[in-house]
């Protein structure tokens, strides 16, 4: 249900199949189940599958909102 | 229902052949009732024969890999190379091997002549001979039908007493390289997950690398990380010492291509198993020194200071996660297999 | 590794944990995350060890594996037993006791079983292999229900006589509907499963805030995107806000994955099914329909499957499932019932609430190697 690994889109062949690039290592992966994938976008895979593209608009604001968050204070915020 | 844990069960399950759990409970309730000598029960990775005028080392192991062949290597590389490292392991000079092989009906000759010269190639990397050996042949069954054992002796030198029984609060953990390569380059030829890129097994020989630090003082002890991979080695050096080897997930070297193959797998590298790599317990004022020397050998030239001796948890060992916390590393019960969840 | 490492870095978690630390829940925070993946993610990374008093954490059905009904464990032997046939399955199924033994050990004597990666690897041993009857036993949520129907579309449109899925597909939000209306269910706010929610949406789970008042974070699974769900979590609490949010908005969408959706329709219509532990839940699974009979196991071998499997001895496994109980409130925890002879799903499923903390937490005991 919920093993999903971003990778990378190389190329995309015509049976809607693409190799994608998980940290070096390749896997053909189906598109059947997104639209509109590119390669160089990034994509979601599950048990063979691209889920979902990954936003890396939304990313970058999510690393952002965390970078908005002040560092912790010596010992003031240990536990 | 508070009853005791369940005795073995009644026949052998593909668990048993982990080098986790399973595989210590045979050990313990099957091999040692029935064998029982002092030299058995230290449980090392080689056994030591003090006889009048010389320290032997000897060890045995069987490699029943599928397939038999992987990127990097062979059955045949891992036969010479693993019963060689156990042999360092022990600190002895490995001096020679016998080589057993059972083969199945229907396994074609080429197959056989090409790990054969594997062996060969590995043995002369080793400095070690196969001195001696035995044939035998069974009925045809769907694997690769190729199953090696290999028994090695090697020459302990007077001083060297490496056991975890030597390992102290403060001393460091050393790794050679990265984990779960092996393991990894396996799994990724059995699931059809890499494409051209294909993660290389890390089979070796350690000899150089353990020549090159042996005399120095501080060394407890040694270990490869093989099946159950470099937590399996933390547990039970934790167990046999009695204190807590506890490594940072921080440092712990992984090769990206393994990362990305684990990630998709499911699987924790630390339970990926190697097959050249060595763990090394050391004095804190050796360390750095021992870690200089390995990084000069081209097989161990990324080892790094990994962790450290505690005794938060006396007899097991610990992760600290990247969040900071402490999480228990204990011995597969289990084999991993890939998971969707 | 992109998209993975950003959120794991040291730093960072200690700014979350910082942050959370000064938004301390008044009178403490229930929080049940439903996915069996953020179970394990949250045991691996020891959040939970880290976050202040009054946050706790409580473990939902998401486990798929673990609640797949056991007659569907013994159908699969059934089938893996027959002559010609073989089962193909996810690696997670392997080792779940059916009413009296696994895939695994009915293996060990001799049936065809066969763990792949993808539903499609299931399809091209059945196209290689015209010699075998491929069964593939296929679970799972809304997250891999698409994966595995576009396998059955692979295999029509190969036109592939030899394969067939045995499927046990269920929903979450029945699940958790039943949770909520269940005496004895004590949540507080819900930490939303990422992966279903890329194929579903995050509109889905509108109805926990809606009907039941209940906040609820869609979350990913590295340890900045829980730690920052709870920190969503918390200051909804602060803020008297109870809704749906997206912590995990780099891969859900509100209204999910068209394409995915659309398939997983085609392929499947809803039923009633049974949740192992827990019992019948109206309109909370998935079945095959009619039109693709020939890839329905269920279909293709009727007659020759068991019907309805005794009762393998449930333990506190469905209460576990529910949260209703801790597995070590469990007799049969860590005595009985460990990985290596687990009794019931939970703790065969490596994200199942009982795998989890036993590996995760104290050593029981004999944990320990021979000394």
């Amino acid at each position: 249900m919920c093993l999903a690994v971003p990778g990378k889109v190389l190329e995309i062949g015509e049976d809607n199949m693409a190799v994608v690039d998980i940290a070096g290592v390749r896997r053909r992966v189906c598109l059947d189940l997104v639209e509109g994938i590119a390669p160089e976008d990034y994509v979601l895979v599950h048990v063979g599958f691209a889920l979902q593209r990954i936003d890396a608009d939304e990313a970058q604001r999510t690393m952002d909102q965390l970078l908005q968050m002040a560092p912790p204070e010596r010992a003031a915020d240990q536990p | 229902m508070t009853a005791a844990r369940p005795p073995l069960p009644r026949v052998i399950e593909a668990s048993h052949g982990t080098g986790g759990k399973m595989t210590h409970d045979l050990v313990e309730h099957i091999f040692l009732p029935a064998f029982r000598n002092p030299r058995l029960e230290a449980l090392g990775d080689q056994a030591i024969l003090d006889l009048p005028g010389l320290r032997l080392a000897m060890t045995t192991d069987s490699y029943v890999v599928q397939p038999i062949r992987f990127p990097g290597g062979s059955i045949g590389d891992l036969a010479v190379n693993g019963t060689v490292n156990d042999l360092l392991m022990g600190g002895a000079t490995p001096v020679a091997l016998s080589a057993a092989f059972i083969l199945q009906e229907g396994l074609e000759l080429r197959a056989l002549q090409n790990v054969v010269a594997e062996m060969a190639e590995a043995a002369r990397r080793a400095r070690v001979e196969i001195v001696t050996g035995d044939t035998k042949v069974v009925g045809y069954g769907e694997q690769d039908g190729l199953f090696i054992t290999t028994t090695g002796v090697g020459l302990l030198p007077p001083h060297i007493d490496w056991s975890p029984n030597h390992i102290r609060r403060g001393d460091r953990i050393l790794l050679s390289g990265s984990v779960g390569d092996h393991g990894a380059s396996v799994m990724a030829s059995r699931f059809g997950i890499a494409l051209d890129t294909s993660i290389p097994s890390d089979t070796c020989a350690l000899l150089e690398a353990v020549l090159t630090v042996r005399d120095i003082p501080g060394i407890r002890c040694m270990r490869d990380p093989t099946r159950g991979g470099f937590a399996t080695t933390l547990a039970e050096l934790s167990a046999q010492s009695g204190l807590t080897l506890r490594a940072e997930e921080q440092a712990i070297p992984v090769r990206d291509d393994v990362r990305g193959l684990c990630e998709v797998l499911g699987l924790d590298p630390l339970y990926v198993a190697n097959e050249g790599k060595l763990v090394a317990v050391v004095a804190p004022e050796d360390a750095d020194d021992v870690l200089r020397r390995l990084r000069q050998v081209p097989e161990t030239r990324d080892a790094a200071i990994v962790g450290e001796v505690t005794d938060d948890r006396p007899g097991h060992a610990a992760l600290r996660t990247v969040l900071g916390a402490l999480r228990p590393l204990d011995l597969l019960p289990v084999e991993q297999l890939p998971r969707i969840c | 590794m992109k998209y993975v490492d950003e959120y794991r870095d040291p730093l960072g978690g200690q700014r979350l944990l910082a942050e959370i630390r000064r938004c301390p829940p008044a009178g403490g925070l229930r929080i049940m995350e439903i996915c069996g993946g953020h179970t394990h993610a949250i045991y691996r990374s020891g959040l939970d060890q880290l976050l202040p008093e009054g946050i706790r954490f409580l473990h939902g059905p998401g486990c798929p594996v673990c609640v797949t009904p056991a007659v569907r464990i013994d159908q699969a032997i059934a089938l893996a037993h027959r002559p010609g046939c073989l089962v193909a399955t996810y690696g997670d199924m392997l080792r779940v006791p059916g009413s009296v033994e696994s895939l695994r050990t009915a293996q060990a004597r001799g049936a065809k079983v066969q763990i792949v990666y993808s539903s499609l690897d299931a399809v091209e041993i059945a196209r290689s292999r015209p010699e075998l009857e491929v069964v593939f036993l296929a679970v799972g949520f809304e997250t891999t229900a698409p994966a595995n129907a576009a396998a059955i579309l692979h295999a029509q449109e190969g036109g592939l006589p030899n394969f067939s899925v045995l499927g046990s597909h269920v929903l979450v939000p029945p699940v958790l509907r039943h949770l909520l209306l269940s005496p004895g269910t004590e949540i507080d706010a819900f930490i939303g499963p990422g992966h279903v929610a890329t194929v579903v949406g995050s509109e889905d789970y509108a109805f926990l805030p809606e009907e039941f008042g209940k906040p609820v974070v869609i979350s990913g699974f590295e340890p900045h995107d829980l730690l920052l769900a709870v920190l969503m979590l918390l200051r909804q609490r602060a803020e008297g806000r109870c809704a749906v949010e997206v912590e995990y908005r780099r891969a859900v969408q509100p209204k999910g994955s068209e394409r995915a959706l659309a398939v997983m329709g085609e392929v499947f219509e809803v039923q009633d099914q049974e949740w192992r532990g827990i019992g019948v839940i109206p309109r909370s699974g998935l079945g095959i329909r009619r039109r693709f009979a020939a890839f329905d196991a269920l279909a293709r071998y009727r007659g020759e499957l068991p019907e309805a499997a005794e009762d393998a001895g449930e333990y506190v496994c469905g209460a576990v499932l529910q949260g209703h109980r801790t597995p070590l409130e469990c007799p049969a925890f860590g005595i009985g019932c460990i990985p290596e002879h687990p009794y019931g799903p939970g703790m065969v499923s490596q994200e199942g609430a009982c795998a989890a903390l036993y590996r995760y937490r104290q050593p029981g005991p004999g944990q320990g190697v021979a000394q």
